[in-house]
């Protein structure tokens, strides 16, 4: 009897000394966390790798075949149009994000009544589901009934409606505006916080030496901002990159493929299609993007610290 | 550095009163379209900025003819477990990586900071072959186990940030006061953390309600689906887009965020720019 | 008994430029029951480390430390027996004062009543009965600081750790609180370990002091010895205030008596000094005269007194501080502040031969 109180109490002894121990604690702490990442998140990663080395197709399992799929899409024309269309939309959408995002930021960098507010609604368009302003998107860019060609004709600046989503180049034009649309908040209120983080006294004390405002913002303001437009820049192009419910919802890739990023593709080809290693063959294109943002990023957070 | 009255209409007003338009606008046609009867919405002599005659069939069609309220419900399930799961671990892990700074900390952190970067368009065709492994094909459980996948990566860094603002010495007087490791967790540190715990629970909650693809790929029955699918898949009956109750179903769909958002929206900028700046 | 012994304690870690450091090294101390010791030295010497060290708050890497009789290295802080007041008082923001004082109690599992009677008792102690209510954000620095000791007391611990707790209140208040730590310590007769980097604070407080430099103890002592009799230029140079002046000089004999001669000045060495330094005749050292021993004079006093140009007057109130040259060196004198001195005038001081340090050039340890 007092040979297992002992016992026990040694037990708990040791128990406790190893919950004070700061490594067993942090792996034991960590380990729920990584273990839904690992399962969910690193498998996957690694499974689509592999997946596009092969002929699998919905509900049967596939064979290794090597390159075969990424050699039938390299001499897929509708794949290179899409790698030129996802280079395109995200490039575009992410210049214009940055611009705007950043003139809006600048606008709203100064005291001014109502500012919660004002910052409250600029990112509503952030907040709200995506797919939920896309659906909105459709409808004004519906060819026959969209409220902005009926502006435009009624001001005589037009004088037919404008073919949204039938056509080619205007369906980009409307997928960009939309994604933009969406993305300058995300833009506007990370740089409003890093603009308000400058010393307003840095400004001051240019304006002394004589440096007029453009002056000033080239060589205070754009500096200190650089790193962390680099950082918002980076995760805003591999979102962008990877981008999927906006197309989807508004053309699904259409017309004639034209919008179709590597998302919605890999999507037709895997699930309605059922060819799932072609499916991840097309995704995995997304890789190299992704690779290169993770390293840039991971510079100027670097250099942050 | 003074401003005429003219400067400040140019360099402020002005700009700023464009950019809300331009933000603003498509949810006042969302709230435009839902209100108008569908004769009016086809009539294209009418001024469409107008609501001529206001009506609420949209709403009834939305409400009665459809499952929305199912689909609702489905959306506020899988976010608000997913939430609370990617929460209570992203906790624990962000305190082990930022205080106990155990071995391969540093790497950890850094591993589920990025995870955050990888795209579910990378993921989700593997994702669909694991899930039906699991069996949980058409379930709304294989959400709740995927959401997590983007939650934690975001909630952790964020609260990572927040535990950094906590002085060490008052975790140290807590242990030389006789507190285990665990006791000063969950008496100090909880406590002083509750502003970014909220923080990243409400991000948490609006990022589910956001995702797309994943629900789109592992529910295929109409019972089981979440808002935004349901809507643009079950609104859409041959070739006919119904956009009254579409529209409706936009706007309705996106008040439970907006509501969120807008009680909270100090605590939400107060997140993403905390994890903006780390 | 709450002795606390540390045997050839040393610290390494490496750095975030991944070099290796040593903070501390080959600390050796014994600190007896109720001693209230200093550890004092310039930011970096180790005194905080080894001070964390003792509370488990640092893992020890080489050495032993005993308090009492009972080995700590692996002991966790919470089971130590030991109560520490942090710099910036580590107040739990959220918490009430009473709480604050009742948390490591709570932690003991100890009674109500018992948690109850003894923060009262500590309350009254430290004259903060009033404040028990109120939340941290609501009391002035100086009553932060007084719960912060509090917290201490409370747990009736075997040693009580002070890290610098009084840098961060405004000078009147400081003194202030010495005084009262001072009364603290004779009510409470326990050992208390303290770290500063002001050495007035080692002087008024401690029964001994360390004194340490780049992780070495320099010299451990009562504070007069440590005052009359510093064992190295360092230690000379940190205790006493103003500094100590120093001046190069060479040890010279004329007519059979050692002088010490500088720039400016040719003093006598004394007759029971001059015996130890036979072996140091014609070699360079290092003179070291407090400003409190150079008066001014009225008579020149061959070995004793010297010529100064004053190019500087400060007034302290009681002592006036002058700033001479003497030859090519430059000193401070702190005279009697009565004396009439213009500036630029040329005067003579005369140095106390009593109190005159001399140091190896080299070693900078001292040869008396």
């Amino acid at each position: 009897m007092q040979a297992t109180i002992e016992k026990r109490g040694w037990l708990r002894e040791k128990f406790s000394d190893l919950m004070e121990n700061r490594h067993f604690l942090g792996f034991l702490l960590v380990a729920p966390a990584e273990a839904i990442l690992l399962i969910f998140l690193a498998y996957p990663f690694v499974l689509g790798l592999w997946l596009g080395f092969t002929d699998t197709l919905v509900g049967r399992k596939g064979d290794f075949i090597g390159f075969a799929n990424y050699a039938s899409l390299l001499k897929d024309s509708t794949f290179w149009m899409v790698t030129y269309n996802t280079f395109l939309y995200t490039i575009v959408a992410v210049i214009f994000k940055a611009a705007l995002g950043f003139a809006l930021a600048i606008v709203l960098n100064r005291d001014f009544k109502a500012k919660g507010l004002v910052r409250a609604i600029i990112l509503l368009p952030w907040i709200i589901p995506t797919a939920l302003s896309a659906i909105v998107f459709w409808w004004l860019y519906d060819s026959t009934f969209s409220a902005i060609s009926w502006t435009l004709i009624k001001a005589g600046l037009l004088h037919h409606k404008i073919d949204f989503l039938g056509d080619p180049t205007n369906a980009r034009i409307s997928l960009i505006v939309a994604n933009v649309w969406r993305g300058i908040p995300f833009f506007t209120i990370g740089l409003l916080a890093g603009l308000q983080t400058i010393d307003p006294t840095l400004y001051e004390a240019a304006a002394i030496d004589g440096a007029g405002s453009w002056k000033r913002f080239r060589r205070i303001t754009l500096p200190i901002i650089l790193p962390l437009m680099a950082v918002i820049t980076t995760f805003s192009t591999i979102w962008t990159f990877g981008d999927f419910q906006l197309v989807w919802v508004i053309t699904k890739g259409g017309p004639a493929n034209a919008t179709h990023l590597f998302g919605t593709l890999s999507f037709q080809r895997a699930i309605p299609g059922g060819h799932f290693g072609e499916g991840a063959a097309i995704s995995n294109f997304i890789l190299p993007i992704l690779v290169a943002c993770v390293l840039i990023s991971f510079k100027y957070l670097r250099r942050e610290d | 550095m003074h401003e005429s009255f003219w400067q400040k209409i140019l360099k402020f007003y002005l700009p700023l009163a464009l950019f809300i338009i331009f933000l603003l606008f498509p949810f006042y046609w969302m709230f435009n379209t839902s209100l108008k009867p569908m004769k009016e919405l086809y009539n294209l002599k009418l001024n469409p900025f107008y609501i001529h005659s206001p009506t609420l069939a949209n709403v009834k069609t939305l409400l009665f003819e459809t499952i929305f309220f199912r689909w609702m419900f489905n959306t506020f399930f899988v976010a608000i477990l997913s939430t609370a799961i990617s929460l209570s671990t992203s906790l624990l892990a962000a305190y082990a990586i930022q205080r106990l700074k155990f071995k391969t900390s540093g790497p950890t952190g850094l591993i589920i900071f990025f995870g955050y970067l990888i795209p579910p368009t990378i993921l989700f065709i593997p994702l669909a072959t694991i899930i039906f492994d699991l069996k949980l094909w058409d379930s709304l459980w294989s959400l709740v186990f995927v959401y997590p996948t983007f939650l934690i990566p975001f909630c952790t860094w964020l609260l990572m940030g927040y535990f950094k603002s906590i002085p060490k010495e008052m975790e140290e007087c807590a242990m030389i006061d006789g507190a285990s490791r665990l006791r000063v967790f969950w008496r100090i540190i909880i406590p002083l953390c509750l502003p970014g715990i909220f923080s990243a629970g409400i991000f948490a909650f609006t990022l589910s309600w956001n995702e797309f693809l994943y629900a789109l790929v592992f529910i295929s029955t109409t019972e089981s689906k979440t808002a935004p699918i349901g809507l643009v898949t079950e609104l859409v009956r041959g070739d006919v887009y119904h956009w009254g109750p579409l529209m409706t179903g936009a706007l309705f769909a996106s008040v439970p965020v907006a509501l969120v958002y807008s009680f909270f929206v100090e605590h939400y900028v107060a997140g993403l720019t905390g994890a903006l700046k780390e | 008994m709450a002795q606390v012994t540390l045997e050839n304690v040393s610290k390494h870690y490496v750095s975030k430029q991944s070099t290796e450091v040593v903070a501390v090294k080959d600390f050796n101390l014994k600190i007896e029951d109720k001693e209230f010791v200093v550890f004092v030295g310039p930011s970096g010497c180790g005194k905080t480390t080894t001070l964390r060290m003792i509370a488990g708050l640092e893992e020890i890497t080489q050495g032993k430390i005993y308090i009492g009789d009972r080995l700590i290295n692996r002991i966790p802080a919470k089971d130590r027996d030991i109560a520490m007041v942090f710099q910036n008082y580590a107040l739990y923001p959220h918490m009430t004062v009473y709480d604050n004082l009742a948390f490591s109690l709570e932690m003991r599992k100890l009674s109500k009543e018992e948690i109850q009677h003894r923060v009262r008792e500590a309350a009254d102690l430290l004259e903060i009965s009033e404040l028990l209510q109120r939340k941290p954000k609501q009391l002035s620095g100086g009553q932060r600081q007084r719960v912060a000791v509090g917290r201490t007391i409370v747990r009736k611990p075997q040693v009580f750790l002070f890290d610098e707790p009084l840098s961060n209140l405004d000078a009147k208040l400081r003194v202030q609180m010495r005084g009262e730590l001072k009364k603290l310590h004779e009510r409470l007769a326990s050992t208390i370990i303290y770290v500063t980097h002001d050495q007035v604070e080692a002087m008024t407080m401690g029964d001994r002091i360390v004194v340490m430099k780049d992780g070495l103890i320099q010299q451990v002592g009562k504070p007069l010895d440590l005052y009359f009799h510093p064992v190295n230029k360092f230690v000379a140079g940190f205790i006493g205030s103003p500094t100590m002046n120093f001046v190069e000089a060479r040890l010279i004999t004329s007519h059979q008596k050692l002088y010490v001669e500088a720039d400016g000045m040719k003093l006598l060495v004394p007759e029971e000094k001059a015996r130890y330094l036979q072996g140091f005749v014609n070699q360079k050292v290092v003179l070291g005269l407090r400003p409190q021993d150079l008066p001014k004079a009225s008579s020149p006093v061959e070995g004793e007194t010297f010529k100064a140009l004053v190019e500087i007057i400060e007034p302290i109130g009681n002592e006036i501080y002058l700033d001479v040259k003497a030859g090519r060196d430059s000193l401070i004198a702190s005279v009697d502040p009565k004396t009439k001195v213009t500036p630029h005038e040329e005067i003579l001081l005369q140095a106390n031969l009593e109190n005159i340090h001399l140091f190896d050039i080299e070693s900078e340890m001292a040869l008396l």
